[in-house]
Order: structure tokens, then C-alpha cells, then sequence
């Protein structure tokens, strides 16, 4: 049975207990040199692959990233959390501003197909677009069936059971390989990334035209604004006074 | 997460009050005020509740891994950083091959670097005589040069004379982690193993008592002090010789002091606390290349220190500011940070920030204890260099240089010696005895925060981005749990509550009873070390957390 290959896609990202900064020029956050880290439901998507790796389900653990140099750290810690390779998909700086779900997604596609995975784990979504979308446009792409928002994945032979957190409450789906699933949140716990992992493992560095991948986005950013500063409430005595502060402010 | 410690501090100070006046007026009959009931654990750390008598951990698996280099170095900053360059040049030049270890509890190379700063280039050119090629960070050399001596609303400016120490003519204004961190990008493309995130917690000591090398933090241990589903020990790196970088006081040189009695032939180091924001302010009052130092208000005669205000020139208007504070300061009331958010109100300094947005905010001790403060640097095993022992020159106002030299001369003299198995060792009162008893002094009423110009300490405390594991043990350990309010809160009112830049220790009012317990809010912690050098009962003994953790600091 474990003969299965799983690819995980990884987001260098921001990390959460950074305060951000709009740039002065308002085309984007700082990022020049603030404190980056893995995105956390990648983090999950990770230990959900290494776990089914330890359970001798999974053969190999292919990590992957999309982005600049940096990126290579952000795979370092898949692997320092047991992945067993790690590729580095080289995207120059000015064109990794413009990356979004759409281009990663039709990577990782080639990829997967390309690497003859049975497994594509990816997080439910990055904590700065907050975008939700690329395991779903890989998964179309790939034509391949897809277990979104999974709080639970168990293998059972060609299948997998995936129980899914919906707005109704939990869904089971049984998927038949491959597949594309995404991690929520109670998936797992992730482990730490410790130092004998790092030591060992390579990344393998390639570049989108090698997988004869169109980087274009149609999509362009026209202004990155900080939201309104919050204003101070007002206190009203009666319920007369609130209906004619409503009316004065136009509101009813 | 952040507790509000401005409401507590201020009931926690009136309650003070209240029961101090019921002490003195109430008769013999009157019991101890501060709280008799059994004192609640706060403590939970391994290194103050070793784990092999701990029932919890029976069973759980303490081998660790290890790995064998030639050198280790523990810490990224300019000096340990400095040697690890210096070490693979020369073993480039001799065409030998050495293995260096870097390791770093910060995630990235500079996240926990904050200085002035202001960089007398000597050392660092000496590393990269082709740093300008290889578009190093020194974008701002001085071009103007003030000193004042400020009182409550005037500025009397001192003219700087060439010749003085602090002259700073050929230095350079830079933003000392962005440099750091440039640094870190030479060391590995020379091929040094560098591991920011990994924290090294333990030396590791051979039968004969010379230093092995380090162990890195064991993870996955709860607030609690049991084992985690995923705890882990920490990886061993032994290595011929072990360098300790760790920047000032260090907790493992704090260790390597007692082990080997480093410090018997010298001054006790004293130390300051800096506290430094960024500010990004209107161009009209941006003058590039400019520093200015001050002293004086709003600092009494009693208590040493000083403040700096200093120009980059790196694209945007950018100024970095600070204050620092002598730790050997008497009142126990005096917080370093709202005398620095005060100074920023003075009629001289004001006027630069008006306008201006503040975006970075951070704080960390540094020595001042000058050339008699350095105590012996090598042991069996290894040797400290940077400011952990302490180089900085204390009238030149300036350390970086001469952590970076450190950093060069140790590996320029160990490099020939790494074949030896054991290195041959060739080399006031301490600043927490000064605090007066609070009823000896009176408190100090700052002014509050106008939230433009002056800020409160949780939003400062947010702005650096700090943040740890949250179920992790406290790494601020206390020997004595009942020593924070039996001692520290009874004579000297607490004044933890005070020097700490990052609100960690608060007084709060028990929940049954009468009386305070002391809660430590350790995922607020900037590594400052100040509480380690100013808790008059020196009770507070700083660890390293989960590596990784900690302030994030950008170019600071």
C-alpha cells in the first residue's frame, strides 16, 4: 500500500504577529525585511502528510513552494517537519507581487502530474489574501476530485474518506485517488520543526518555464489603503434620542 | 492574550496605598498585609523543577541526537557573526576545510537585533573590504554632529570638538538588524551552517569539565511543565571550540561566569536598558546624516543615561530614537519607558515627531561597564566575545565595532588551534543592590500618553511584534515564587512592573483574599534581559524560550 506520493504545497507568509505596514506609495504591505513565516494551514497540510508518511500509508512527501529565494526557508521547515524533498518553483521578486491562486494552481497541476503524485495537500487558505481558492483551481485543473476545508482525512485502499467542515456543520465525502484536498484547521496539530531534519535535505530548484507554466495574471492591484480609523461612539440616554440620532445621521 | 496593565497597575498602586496607611495605623493586632495564603505556582520550568524527579516525564524518551562540527557559535549578531565570517575566510586562504554552526533563537537573522546605531566602520571593513560591491547597508554617513544637555524646557547645546570620543565623523548611521541580517547573507554563501529559530539552551560539558558544545531548546513542553504529544528534544552540536555571542548578558555566559569564575579579576558588569522606536516623520524636518545625543531631563542627577535621535537617509524619512537608562538607578518607582515616552514631549524634540508616524518600537539592557567590566574570555572549551562580555566602549557611546573586532581576533586565534583538543586559557557594586526601599523614595507622575506623540506600553509593547508559543513553561524563572510579592512587592513596591519595557510582570490582586500575586505575562517578552540585571532579589533568572520566539524586529 504505501505506494503513494504526496504533494504538499507551502505559502511563505507574513507572519501573524507582525504588525503590518501600508507602503507609503500604497501598491502593497512592507515586506522588506519583516519577520515571515510558514502559513499556518500549510503547517497542517504538512503534518497531515507526515503523518500519513509514519503510518507507512504514504511513501513520499514532496514539499513545494512558489516564490523568491526566500521561499527555501519556508521549504526548509517542511522538511525540518519531515517532508522528504522539497522543490522551489523560482519566481523573480517583481513577478512573485503578482502571483496569485490562479498561477500557483496551474504549477502545482503540472506538477502533480509531472511528479505522478496521489495526493495533493494544500491549506484551506494563506492568512494575507485570505483567498480560499487554490486547491480548488488545482483540483479543476487537474480534473481531479477535491475535499475542501478537511478536519479529518483517512485512507481506506484506492479511497479517501474526507470529513469536511461546512457552514451546515460536517460533511463525509469519500474520494477516489487522485485527489486535491485542503486542511482546516482541526485537522491536526502541527509538530515542531526540529533541527537533525534540516540538516540533511535538499531543495531542488526550478523555474516555471520548465513546466511550460504562463505566469500572466490578468489581475492588477490599484491602491493598498489602510482601513478607517475607527471613530468614537455615542452614547444616547432614550430610545427617542437614538431614533433621532439615526434620522439625523440618514441612516432611517 | 495582551492584559490591560495600565488599569491594574494604577488600582494595584492605590490598593498599595490603602493597606500601607491600614499597616501603620492599625494596631499590633494587624496581620501581613501582602497575601498569607499559599503562594500559587507560577514557576514550572525544567531548569527550577528538574524533570528526572518529576513524575510527569517518567517514561518519555531524553536522548538526544548530536552533531559534530568544528566550531559553534551561539548567537547572529555582529560578533558572532564577525568570527563565523572571519573563520571561513581564513580557511578558504588556507584551503582547509572547517565546519561552522550558527545557531540563532530569533527566526531570522536580525529579527532580535536592536542598537542606535551609529557604526564606526573600522572592523566591518576589515571583514568586507568590498562591502559597497557587495551593497551592504551603511546608506547614511554622519554629516552633522550635535550634544545637548537638556532641562525641563531648554536645550543647552555643547559643541562637539574633533578629538572628543564621541566625535562620529567618518562613521555611519545604519539600521543595525538590516546590516545583521546582510551579514548573515554573507556567512552562508561562505558556507556556514546558519539556524535561525534553533536557541541553544544548555552547554554541554566533557568529564574534564571543558565545554563540549550546546544543546539547542527542547520543544513541546506545556505552560505546565508536562510533556507535550509533541515534544522533542533539542538537537546537541559539540564542537572543538564553542564561541558564546549572546549579545548583553547572555544566559549561558551567565552560567560560564560561575562554572569557571570568569569574573574573579574584575568590575561587575553595570548595564543600561535602551528603549528605541522608529519614527517615519514629515520631510521638512528630516535632515539625513544628522545624530544628536542628549542628556539630562528627564533624567534626575541621581540617574545615568542618555538619549539619541539619529537621521537615516535610506529612501523615506526615517529617524531612529531612544533613550537610554542607567540600571543603576535608585527610585524604585522610575519606569525607563515613560521617561523615555516623556522625553519625547521636550520643546527640542517635539517638534521633529510632529506629524510623524511611529513604526517600530523595541528595547534591550546594554553594558556600561567599560574596560573594567570585561572578565576573562576563554575557558576549556571555548570563549565569549560581543557584548556578552562586553566591549562596548562606553564614551564613544558605540559597541558594535569592537563586537565585530572581538568577533574577528577570536577566530583569527583559535582558527591554528583547532586541531588542539582543549584550548590553554591565556586573561562597584552590582547594579541590582542599588534600588532604595520605596518608602525612602517618592513616586514619579509621568504624564499620559496623548497617543500622537507619546504612547501607552501595550501598544509600543504590540508594535514589536513579539509573540511566543503561548503553551509553552514561563521562560522568566523565578527560584522563589514567593520572593515577587514577599520581597520585591513589600520594599521596593514591585518595581518589575516598572523596568520591564514589555509589561510582562504585573501585580494582580488575588482572587480570594486580600493581597497580590505576581503573573507573568511571558509571551509579551522582548529578551531584553533587563529583569535578569535589575530584580533587587535577583530571583528572576531568563532562559531561553521555544526557539523562534520573540520580538520581530525589522532594521532595528
Amino acid at each position: 500500500m504505501a505506494e503513494l506520493r504526496v504533494l504538499v504545497a507551502v505559502k511563505r507568509v507574513i507572519d501573524y504577529a507582525v504588525k503590518i505596514r501600508v507602503k507609503p506609495d500604497r501598491t502593497g504591505v512592507v515586506t522588506d525585511g519583516v519577520k515571515h513565516s510558514m502559513n499556518p494551514f500549510c503547517e497542517i497540510a504538512v503534518e497531515e502528510a507526515v503523518r500519513l508518511k509514519e503510518k507507512k500509508l504514504v511513501k513520499e512527501v514532496i514539499a513545494v513552494s512558489c516564490g523568491p529565494a526566500q521561499c527555501q526557508e519556508t521549504i526548509r521547515t517542511a522538511l525540518a517537519m519531515g517532508a522528504d524533498r522539497g522543490i522551489h518553483v523560482e519566481v523573480p521578486p517583481a513577478e512573485a507581487e503578482r502571483l496569485g491562486p490562479l498561477q500557483v494552481a496551474r504549477v502545482l497541476a503540472k506538477l502533480a502530474e509531472k511528479e505522478k503524485v496521489d495526493l495533493v495537500l494544500l491549506g484551506k487558505q494563506a492568512i494575507d489574501d485570505d483567498c480560499n481558492q487554490t486547491g480548488q483551481m488545482t483540483a479543476g485543473f487537474l480534473d481531479w476530485p477535491q475535499g475542501t476545508f478537511a478536519s479529518q482525512v483517512t485512507l481506506e485502499g484506492d479511497k479517501l474518506k474526507v470529513e469536511r467542515e461546512i457552514d451546515g456543520g460536517l460533511e463525509t465525502l469519500r474520494l477516489k485517488l487522485p485527489a486535491v484536498v485542503t486542511a482546516d484547521l482541526r485537522l491536526n496539530e502541527p509538530r515542531y520543526a526540529t533541527l537533525p531534519n534540516i540538516m540533511k535535505k535538499k531543495i531542488e530548484v526550478i523555474k516555471p518555464g520548465d513546466l511550460g507554466v504562463d505566469l500572466t495574471s490578468k489581475l492588477s492591484v490599484i491602491s493598498v489603503e489602510d482601513p478607517p480609523q475607527r471613530t468614537a461612539g455615542v452614547k444616547v440616554e432614550t430610545t427617542e434620542d437614538l431614533v433621532a440620532k439615526l434620522k439625523e445621521i440618514g441612516r432611517i | 492574550m495582551l492584559v490591560p496593565l495600565a488599569k491594574l497597575s494604577c488600582l494595584a498602586y492605590q490598593c498599595f496605598h490603602a493597606l500601607k496607611i491600614k499597616k501603620n495605623y492599625l494596631p499590633l493586632c494587624a496581620t501581613r498585609w501582602s497575601s498569607t495564603s499559599t503562594v500559587p505556582r507560577i514557576t514550572t520550568h525544567y531548569t527550577i523543577y528538574p524533570r528526572d524527579k518529576d513524575k510527569r516525564w517518567e517514561g518519555v524518551n531524553m536522548e538526544r541526537f548530536a552533531e559534530e562540527a568544528d566550531v559553534v557559535i551561539v548567537g547572529a549578531g555582529p560578533a558572532g557573526l564577525s568570527a563565523a565570517v572571519r573563520l571561513k575566510q581564513l580557511a578558504v586562504a588556507h584551503e582547509k576545510d572547517i565546519r561552522v554552526c550558527l545557531v540563532e533563537k530569533a527566526a531570522q537573522i536580525g529579527a532580535h537585533t536592536l542598537s542606535g546605531a551609529c557604526l564606526d566602520p573600522g572592523a566591518f571593513k576589515e571583514l568586507f573590504p568590498d562591502w559597497k560591491e557587495k551593497g551592504a547597508p551603511l546608506n547614511t554617513p554622519v554629516t552633522e554632529d550635535r550634544f545637548g544637555i537638556l532641562t525641563e524646557k531648554y536645550r543647552i547645546p555643547v559643541p562637539i570638538l574633533p578629538g572628543l570620543p564621541m566625535n562620529n565623523h567618518g562613521n555611519y548611521i545604519v539600521r543595525l538588524g538590516h546590516l545583521v541580517s546582510w551579514m548573515g547573507e554573507q556567512a552562508e554563501a561562505l558556507g556556514v551552517e546558519v539556524y535561525p529559530g534553533y536557541a541553544a539552551a544548555e552547554v554541554l560539558f566533557h568529564d574534564d569539565g571543558s565545554v563540549k558544545g550546546i544543546a539547542t531548546n527542547d520543544v513541546g513542553i506545556q505552560k505546565d511543565g508536562a510533556p507535550k504529544a509533541t515534544f522533542e528534544r533539542g538537537l546537541e552540536l559539540h564542537a572543538k571550540v564553542t564561541i558564546f555571542a549572546e549579545g548583553c548578558h547572555g544566559h549561558l555566559a551567565k552560567q560560564l561566569y560561575k562554572k569557571f569564575d570568569l569574573r574573579a579579576n574584575c568590575e561587575p558588569q553595570t548595564y543600561g536598558i535602551g528603549l528605541k522606536e522608529l519614527w517615519v516623520i514629515d520631510e521638512k524636518n528630516w535632515k539625513p546624516g544628522r545624530v544628536d545625543h542628549t542628556v539630562g531631563w528627564p533624567l534626575d542627577r541621581h540617574t545615568y543615561g542618555g538619549s539619541f535621535l539619529y537621521h537615516l537617509n535610506e529612501g523615506e524619512p526615517l529617524v531612529a530614537l531612544g533613550l537610554v537608562v542607567g540600571l543603576d538607578y535608585q527610585n524604585p518607582y522610575l519606569s525607563p519607558f515613560r521617561e523615555f515616552q516623556r522625553w519625547k514631549h521636550h520643546p527640542s524634540i517635539r517638534p521633529t515627531l510632529e506629524g510623524g508616524k511611529r513604526i517600530a518600537y523595541g528595547a534591550r539592557a546594554l553594558n556600561e561597564g567599560g574596560f573594567q567590566s570585561i572578565p576573562k574570555l576563554t575557558f576549556p572549551g571555548g570563549l565569549l566575545i560581543g557584548c556578552s562580555p562586553g566591549f562596548m566602549n562606553v564614551p564613544k557611546i558605540k559597541g558594535t565595532h569592537t563586537a565585530m573586532k572581538s568577533g574577528i581576533l577570536a577566530a583569527e586565534s583559535i582558527f591554528n588551534q583547532l586541531t588542539s583538543e582543549n584550548l590553554q586559557s591565556k586573561t562597584i557594586g552590582s547594579d541590582f543592590e542599588r534600588l532604595k526601599p520605596a518608602k525612602d523614595c517618592t513616586p514619579i507622575e509621568y504624564p499620559k500618553p496623548d497617543g500622537q506623540i507619546s504612547f501607552d506600553l501595550l501598544s509600543s509593547v504590540a508594535l514589536s511584534g513579539t509573540n511566543h508559543e503561548h503553551d509553552q513553561p514561563a521562560h522568566l524563572t523565578l527560584r522563589d515564587d514567593s520572593i515577587p510579592v514577599n520581597r520585591n512587592l513589600s520594599i521596593y513596591d514591585g518595581p518589575e512592573q516598572r523596568f520591564c519595557p514589555a509589561g510582562v510582570y504585573e501585580f494582580v490582586p488575588v482572587e480570594q483574599g486580600d493581597g497580590f500575586r505576581l503573573q507573568i505575562n511571558a509571551q509579551n517578552c522582548v529578551h531584553c534581559k533587563t529583569c535578569d540585571i535589575k530584580d533587587p532579589s535577583q530571583n528572576i533568572n531568563w532562559v531561553v524560550p521555544e526557539g523562534g520566539g520573540g520580538p520581530a524586529y525589522n532594521g532595528m
